[in-house]
């Protein structure tokens, strides 16, 4: 486990991308299986504890230390793994460290009942950064900066592999990968197995620049409108079928319906969304499927899931990826014609003369589900990452409204200390009623003047939440942009935002010019009527 | 009991105040007369009628300030009472800097002991604290939570010494405040073994310069100004901790930035401050040395100022010693730099 907290420590100081993956590449030189293969788990989220919650860290502090100093240690410190680790009063003479090893294989071996003692024994052993460690991996998100992503380019590093094999492979593989490594290290083959129905990595979007159109022959770009789900590739290979995220991960078990509806051999790329009949519901109807491990009839029936189908990796065993957009969405059209998979239907494409006349057909859509327009080179061969110029998504303009601020929190990691997290409210007659939170969009000198604001001006407090002066003539005002919104029965407002952020600080205004609910409520979309 | 003490010393917006003596000690204004404990900014300030502190800290503040800092300096050496209209003051090590003192005040059978910034961990730049029995202690809480525990600073010194050999190439540039911090550390690294030249900011070299006049061995100190690319790749450079990530850092190539300060024990904290190596060297007292030093002078009363200060009295009223917080407004936490990270003394927004 020393070792292990060592290198997380180095990590999570070292800020150059570089100094990162010799880092990682030494570790992996120099550290045996498995623990080598746990270590790379822990930085690619592949290892889940379930036994082991924040609360149960807290409750084994709770029981050490006095309770009235963790909380204001825990209010300081803003993490509860790095408080509850700096905190732990040490023991000297305790046993000795365990293993990185020796710990996951004992949590995953050992009954729940049993496992708040084990954790209490092994803080005792180690010292404060191996503690850190310790709570970090068990309670999962190390957040030492890095990527998933950046620990796979490591390991094909590390073993003078491609990035692409080891990603393609990834999902085959499990913990502690010692088959990759013997791979990485040339002393096996690579392992085939692990290829059927794997994850391929995506080609990603640029966001276009006003500037970046003169630069652009719009004959030579085909445009879709810009689906606001979750981008998904849906994989049928050989009798197995996966459903991935973006990112890479996982995520069949929470859509069976569309699992179900992969009864062909191909890899698809395309938008996850919410509705039927090709009607899309608000993103908020997705957000209720996702993260789910099972899902009931009920949710199946209310929310039926489907992919709206943009690009074709691979149809019928023949890897499309080489050849240029046209060909492979001439391909895509004509396999979805034949085949009319359930489920799936396909993105259309906008036609369009030039940007003048694409940027009103943008401003004129304003159905739901749409939150703009992809752009994409006719000649573009699919590629892994970002590549330069050949796509470019063009989103719709933020809304934007004029709020107050009501509530302020402490941030975390790095803001951990800073009043850093906001609640801002709009007037509905002469109150003020929470409409959202926002955390980010300031800069950091806005954002040492909000927090010095909000220290100067708490008239509440309640635990780290702290009420900030909110009157007509008195508070302070921000601007809040936001990409949609909807009806939410969570909120005291009736409305929810989607990736609302903080535009300006409008130290100008009167709060009591701010906006109002009936202003805000005319952006909702119209009802449901399903 | 209380009632005594209070009439000997209680705060004012200027700071504490002693009335039978008319005098202040670190007030944060101008005052008549002001007795310091040490040379800090926000300790001693410039324009007070008189001033009775340390020779060193008076030599601190004639550097800072100019040699006409005050009309009257009234040096005392550590162990000598000065009797200020009938109350005795005497200066007693603090271990804090160098100069630094903690203020003994008797008068009429009460002994109140003012102790300014103190640590207990060994500097080799200035005498250690000395614990004196008292009715009232007044403490600092600059690291009153039981999360900061500094270790020793030879295995802090020894981590820039690691990552010195790690990166020979590299200039390690080391964040620290300009007096006290940077000359303990510069004597730490002579102590440890590290004998080439170290470069310094323009904002060290004074306080250095005194330092050494005061028979502190520093070893071979050069300015950065002037220094060409080869001397400063891989030597270490002490910088005030806002030099390190200003346009003056640019000059040198890939360094690794290190910052020396207690606050570094608390992981956000230095990634907010974009530090690569963070060293736990504090000049003030961990939160184990601050309830070991209560214990030790055993008070009847603790009176806390600026820090965290509703846990320390909460941890004293624990231990069963009346404690209260002072409210004292305009002390900085440790390095100077640093916004305040608690309440008190938020700067109005701007307009």
């Amino acid at each position: 486990m020393n070792r292990f907290a060592h290198f997380l420590d180095a990590l999570s100081y070292e800020p150059r991308r570089n100094g990162k993956l010799d880092l990682m590449t030494s570790f992996f030189a120099s550290v045996p299986d498995p623990e080598r293969g746990y270590a790379l788990a822990a930085l690619t989220g592949g290892l889940t504890f379930r036994h082991a919650k924040p609360a149960l860290i807290r409750d084994l502090v709770m029981a050490r230390c006095d309770p009235v100093l963790f909380a204001l240690s825990y209010d300081y410190v803003g993490d509860l793994a790095e408080t509850a680790a700096l905190i732990w009063p040490a023991q000297p003479g305790a046993n000795h460290a365990p293993a990185l090893a020796d710990v996951v294989e004992t949590l995953h071996s050992t009954g729940k009942t049993r496992i708040p003692h084990l954790i209490e024994t092994w803080l005792d052993a180690l010292d404060a950064n191996g503690r850190w460690a310790l709570i970090k991996l068990v309670t999962g998100g190390l957040r030492v900066g890095v990527s998933a992503r950046l620990a796979k380019v490591a390991v094909a590093r590390f073993g003078n592999l491609p990035v692409a094999d080891v990603e393609e492979l990834w999902h085959g593989l499990s913990v502690p990968y010692t088959e990759l490594f013997a791979w990485a290290e040339g002393r096996t083959d690579k392992p085939a197995h692990a290829a059927r129905a794997p994850f391929r990595p995506v080609m990603l979007a640029h966001p276009i620049a006003e500037s970046d159109f003169a630069t652009l022959d719009p004959a030579a770009f085909r445009a879709e409108w810009k689906w606001d789900g979750i981008r998904v590739q849906a994989v049928g290979e050989g009798g197995v079928r996966r459903l991935y995220s973006r990112t890479g991960d996982d995520i069949s078990s929470a859509f069976p319906d569309i699992i179900d509806a992969l009864t062909f051999e191909a890899a698809l790329d395309g938008e996850l969304l919410i509705g039927s009949g090709g009607q899309v519901r608000p993103f908020a109807d997705l957000q209720k499927r996702l993260n789910r491990k099972t899902v009931s009839k009920k949710i199946l029936a209310a929310r039926p899931a489907f992919i709206r189908v943009y690009d074709a990796l691979v149809l019928d065993g023949e890897d499309l990826r080489a050849l240029p957009f046209d060909a492979r969405r001439a391909r895509l059209q004509t396999w979805h014609d034949t085949v009319q998979p359930p489920r799936i239907d396909l993105s259309e494409q906008v036609p369009f003369a030039g940007w003048q006349a694409l940027a009103a057909a943008r401003a004129a859509n304003m159905s739901t589900g749409v939150e703009g327009l992809m752009l994409k080179r006719a000649d573009s061969a699919y590629e892994a990452g970002r590549p330069k110029g050949r796509w470019w998504k063009w989103k719709r303009d933020p809304h934007s409204i004029d709020t107050v601020l009501m509530y302020a929190q402490r941030g975390h990691g790095k803001r951990s200390s800073f009043y850093s997290d906001y609640t801002f409210g709009v007037w509905r007659g002469d109150e003020l009623v929470p409409v959202g939170k926002a955390y980010f969009g300031f800069t950091d000198a806005e954002l040492k003047q909000i927090d010095a604001f909000v220290r100067a001006h708490t008239t509440n407090r309640f635990g780290p939440v702290r009420e900030v002066v909110h009157t007509g003539d008195e508070g302070l005002v921000l601007e809040v942009a936001f990409d949609g919104l909807n009806r939410s029965a969570r909120h005291k407002s009736g409305v929810a935002m989607r990736f609302p952020r903080i535009a300006r600080l409008r130290w100008d205004k009167r709060p009591g010019d701010a906006d109002t609910l009936a202003t805000l409520t005319t952006l909702l979309p119209p009802e449901d009527t399903a | 009991m209380a009632m005594i003490a209070a009439k000997l010393l209680h705060p004012t917006p200027a700071g504490l105040y002693c009335p039978p003596g008319d005098f202040y000690v670190d007030p944060v204004r101008p005052v008549a007369r002001a007795v310091i404990t040490h040379g800090h900014a926000d300790h001693a300030r410039a324009g007070h009628g008189a001033v009775l502190a340390t020779p060193q800290t008076l030599a601190i503040m004639a550097v800072r300030y100019g040699a006409d800092f005050t009309p009257s300096r009234q040096p005392a050496a550590y162990g000598t009472a000065t009797t200020i209209n009938g109350v005795t003051v005497t200066l007693v090590p603090a271990g804090h800097v160098l100069g630094s003192a903690q203020a003994v005040i008797a008068y009429a059978g009460t002994r109140i002991v003012v102790s300014g910034d103190y640590k207990r961990q060994r500097d080799p730049t200035c005498p250690p604290f000395e614990p004196v029995a008292c009715d009232v202690f007044v403490s600092e809480a600059t690291f009153a939570l039981p999360v900061f525990r500094h270790p020793p600073a030879r295995q802090e010194i020894a981590k820039l010494l690691v990552s010195l050999s790690r990166s020979p190439g590299r200039t390690h540039l080391v964040g620290a405040y300009a007096l006290g911090k940077a000359q303990r550390i510069i004597a730490h690294l002579r102590d440890q073994g590290h004998d080439r030249p170290i470069y310094l900011h323009g904002a060290m070299e004074k306080l250095c310069a005194l330092y050494q006049r005061e028979g502190i061995d520093l070893g071979t100190l050069r300015p950065v100004a002037g220094a060409c690319a080869e001397d400063l790749a891989g030597a270490i450079v002490i910088a005030p901790p806002s030099a390190t990530r200003d346009r003056w850092s640019r000059r040198f190539a890939d360094p690794v930035t290190a910052f020396a300060s207690g606050w570094m024990r608390v992981r956000a904290r230095a990634r907010q401050a974009a530090v690569e190596l963070p060293l736990v060297i504090s000049d003030h007292a961990d939160w184990d040395d601050l309830l070991a030093t209560i214990r030790e002078v055993a008070p009847r009363e603790l009176w806390v100022t600026h820090g965290r200060e509703e846990a320390l009295v909460h941890a004293a009223t624990q231990m069963g010693i009346a404690a209260q917080p002072l409210n004292l407004v305009g002390y900085d936490d440790e390095d100077g730099d640093s916004r305040a990270p608690e309440d008190g003394d938020s700067p109005a927004p701007p307009p």
